[in-house]
């Protein structure tokens, strides 16, 4: 079973995001996408400064398998992206939640979390895509 | 549920991610594609390639029949257990399958695809006619491909004795038997190694024994990685019924000598060639960000269109490698259609990689 933590929220198209303290949105992939891949070998990330929308592509992730658009589950101006992930794509398999991050948004509204997916409702998603 | 190989429990028990391959559930890794495809580079590992099809020839005329059904001439196979690469093709000069022959002391022994196998037997079967031979497939047998360059001595440590003594013995592209089991010094890889035909019966104990001696089990999406850095063909992908050797990088297989050899295909090849090849399998190489694959769109400015047959991210290179069918007249550079963008690529003649090293210009 992959790994599903209860503290963030979800798409269907498998991004997850995390509130921070300071009030950030940090996105990446779930464990349940990574394993869809198989080995990440590039990510394409926004740029810092861009503005992005809520349910629109914001980058590109490659594996040895296919290409994967990403999308962005919150609207906002990109503060970061994680620059590790040029030299280290594998980062997005080992550790989806942890190193293996995509970019950093500052949240414009936070009622776009509303309809995002809880733990329970992506894990419901998954499971209906293994059967 | 899809057919199993004798090493399926054994894949369950590694780890292995199943998948369905042409009706056989096989492993397509056991953790990381990537990991599995620098071992064979770098060390040793195996695949369970139980799924290929074997089978066994016979008969007074089984020379007179090859030499009918191939395009490659298996009078070239003089000493006893070589190979011959070759393409089996129809009337129209496509090719139906490739394959691998051996000459064994008895008649022949052909490796062909899995995928291929109901109308390869029916295929073989119909041009036996008037032929006196006698063709068994031998679906009792295993096959373990042992790859890389250490693959060669961890297997002489599990195989001691007289298949040892052969394994010391054997040159490139021959395979010889003992015991009921046959050992090959071919692969698919790119690297030196192993393939080794085992009784069923035998095969789990072998796998674990190659396990034990440190060789790493290797899934099929490493094997398709492998292949398309050597430059190695997948049939369906980068040949099939619709396309003739000469526009598959194959031209190598037809033995054109001697003249008179009457090969099914032969008159439709030699009026291809007449009238000139319009298309040719080449390498395509993206040494920037991105990675090319199957279908993609190519662009040859001035000239015309082609597409990728097989594409993927070439993990020893760091960067992405092609094969694809273009306009004979293509040069030296051309155009992919990639995710809504054109992006430039180098045209090289494959393979990219032989052992363990960069080989393209």
């Amino acid at each position: 079973m992959s790994n599903i933590p209860g503290e963030l929220k979800y798409l269907s198209s498998h991004e997850w995001v995390r509130v921070e303290a300071d009030g950030t949105a940090t996105i990446g992939i779930t464990d349940h996408a990574q394993d869809l891949l198989g080995d990440v070998v590039f990510v394409e990330l926004p740029e810092v400064g861009a503005e992005i929308n809520s349910g629109e592509e914001a980058g590109v992730v490659e594996s040895v398998k296919a290409a994967s658009d990403i999308f962005s589950p919150v609207s906002g101006e990109v503060l970061a992206i994680n620059e590790a992930l040029e030299e280290s794509p594998d980062l997005v398999n080992n550790e989806p939640y942890e190193d293996g991050w995509f970019f950093k948004v500052k949240l414009t509204d936070e009622s776009d979390l509303e309809p995002l997916l809880d733990a329970d409702a992506y894990s419901a998603v998954c499971e209906a895509e293994d059967h | 549920m899809g057919n199993k190989t004798a090493l399926y429990d054994a894949h369950v028990a590694c780890g292995g991610k199943i998948v369905d391959f042409g009706g056989w559930d096989m492993p397509i890794h056991y953790g990381s594609q990537l990991e599995e495809h620098h071992v064979v580079r770098q060390a040793s590992g195996m695949f369970d390639v139980s799924h290929m099809t074997i089978v066994d020839l016979i008969g007074d005329d089984a020379k007179r029949y090859l030499q009918y059904l191939l395009a490659n001439d298996v009078d070239k196979l003089k000493d006893v257990g070589k190979a011959l690469y070759s393409g089996m093709l129809n009337e129209q000069g496509g090719v139906i399958d490739d394959l691998i022959v051996y000459n064994m002391p008895e008649g022949y022994r052909l490796v062909v695809n899995c995928g291929t196998r109901e109308k390869d037997l029916a295929w073989m079967n119909k041009q036996a006619d008037g032929f006196s031979i006698t063709l068994t497939e031998r679906p009792e047998l295993a096959m373990v491909a042992v790859q890389g360059p250490e693959a060669i001595a961890k297997t002489k440590q599990v195989l001691t004795g007289a298949k040892g003594d052969i394994i010391s013995a054997l040159k490139v592209f021959q395979g010889l038997e003992s015991g009921g089991w046959m050992l090959c010094r071919t692969g698919y890889t790119g690297e030196d190694g192993l393939e080794i035909i085992v009784p069923e019966e035998d095969v789990v104990t072998f796998w674990q024994q190659l396990q034990a001696a440190g060789v790493k089990p290797c899934g099929l999406g490493a094997r398709d990685t492998l292949r398309l850095e050597a430059g190695m063909n997948l049939y369906g992908s980068d040949m099939d019924e619709s396309i003739s050797p000469l526009q598959a990088n194959m031209g190598w297989t037809i033995a054109w000598q001697p003249v008179d050899r009457d090969f099914i295909g032969r008159s439709a090849l030699e009026a291809e060639k007449a009238s000139g090849v319009k298309t040719k399998l080449v390498g395509l190489v993206l040494e920037e960000r991105g990675v090319l694959r199957g279908h993609q769109k190519v662009i040859v400015e001035g000239i015309g269109e082609g597409e990728i047959t097989s594409g993927t991210f070439s993990p020893t290179l760091g960067y992405s490698v092609a094969m694809a069918r273009v306009p004979t007249a293509t040069a030296d550079t051309c155009s992919v259609e990639m995710r809504k963008k054109l992006q430039t690529v180098k045209v090289v003649a494959p393979p990219f990689v032989r052992n363990g090293a960069r080989v393209y210009k």
